[in-house]
């Protein structure tokens, strides 16, 4: 009895439906982007010639067996 | 929540937790035995200056970075454990966004979420891909041993970690015989070829230490794969789900 007075409701509500193949491209590219973050980050942190950053991730870089010194 | 948000969102909270147990290990694996390998090489190096002083004898460059009195390093104690933590962070934020990226594709390829199980496995894979493939090669390293160059060794190891990841994929993702006999193929290549080596290293290092640091470093990350595949999954099924009307 209480689904007649839900109905309206739910008629109301706006789904905007893109196109599966466009949402899934969205989703990869931004999977993607967000990939090259990540590589980006630990390039950085693991394997940039410049001193002060290899001093600073000296131990770490040896903890994770990054090529060092 | 946009998808980009939601890798960002668990990789960050799921790095920021890894990184933070993971120095916390390290205290007691991995950085207990760089002090120990610092104090040979500190002893080999003040030996060969009064033997020879003009030259800059260990074999690796050290006159490029870690002892220059230009270079700014981290006081030992707790700034550098600061450091070592940041780093950590750092590397575990960067890995999951590597993790996350490929899991977002794969549930939205699915259309099911990744379970923190599912995402322990696949950081297993990359416990497999970035310490066990290359490891082989280029065993992890304490301060203080000569090792070849130090671009080669890095132009190796990413080749390694490239040719690793294409062969699982090749196994893992095409179910057939020769695509595995290619994987296989794929993953041994870079060890055929072989890791650059010295001909000769001399260290006062002792063997024994060397050892029990390969040994602290692949369980250390072992740990570090292994809570960052499950952690990142559970944030990302999280951050993920289907926005309720």
């Amino acid at each position: 009895m209480s689904q007649s007075q839900a109905a309206p409701q739910v008629a109301q509500t706006q789904v905007t439906h893109l196109p599966v193949a466009t949402r899934q491209v969205g989703r990869l590219a931004q999977s993607l982007m967000a990939m090259t973050l990540g590589l980006f980050i630990v390039g950085v942190v693991g394997f940039s010639h410049i001193d002060v950053i290899h001093n600073a991730a000296h131990d770490v870089r040896h903890s994770n067996a990054f090529p060092c010194h | 929540m946009s998808t980009f948000r939601s890798i960002v969102f668990s990789s960050v909270i799921a790095g920021f937790i890894v990184g933070l147990i993971v120095t916390a290990v390290q205290q007691f694996g991995t950085v207990p035995l760089i002090l120990k390998a610092e104090v040979y090489e500190k002893a080999a190096e003040h030996k060969h200056e009064a033997a020879a002083p003009p030259r800059v004898t260990l074999v690796h460059d050290h006159a490029d970075h870690d002892h220059g009195a230009e270079a700014w390093e981290p006081r030992d104690g707790l700034e550098r454990n600061v450091y070592t933590a940041g780093a950590n962070i750092l590397t575990a934020i960067g890995f999951g966004l590597l993790l996350c990226g490929f899991l977002a594709v794969r549930s939205g390829a699915t259309g099911e979420p990744i379970s923190w199980h599912e995402g322990l496995m696949w950081g297993l894979a990359g416990f497999a891909i970035f310490t066990i493939a290359p490891g082989l090669g280029l065993p992890p390293e304490l301060p203080g041993v000569p090792a070849a160059p130090l671009l080669s060794r890095q132009v190796w190891w990413t080749t390694t970690v490239l040719a690793t990841s294409a062969g699982l994929g090749l196994i893992v993702f095409r179910r057939s015989a020769p695509a595995a006999i290619a994987g296989v193929v794929l993953i041994m290549l870079p060890h055929l070829i072989g890791a650059p080596e010295l001909e000769h290293v001399e260290t006062n290092v002792p063997s024994s230490l060397s050892h029990q640091f390969v040994v602290a470093v692949t369980l250390t990350s072992l740990v570090f794969w292994s809570l960052l595949g499950s952690l990142t999954s559970a944030a990302f099924a999280y951050f993920d789900r289907p926005a309720s009307a």
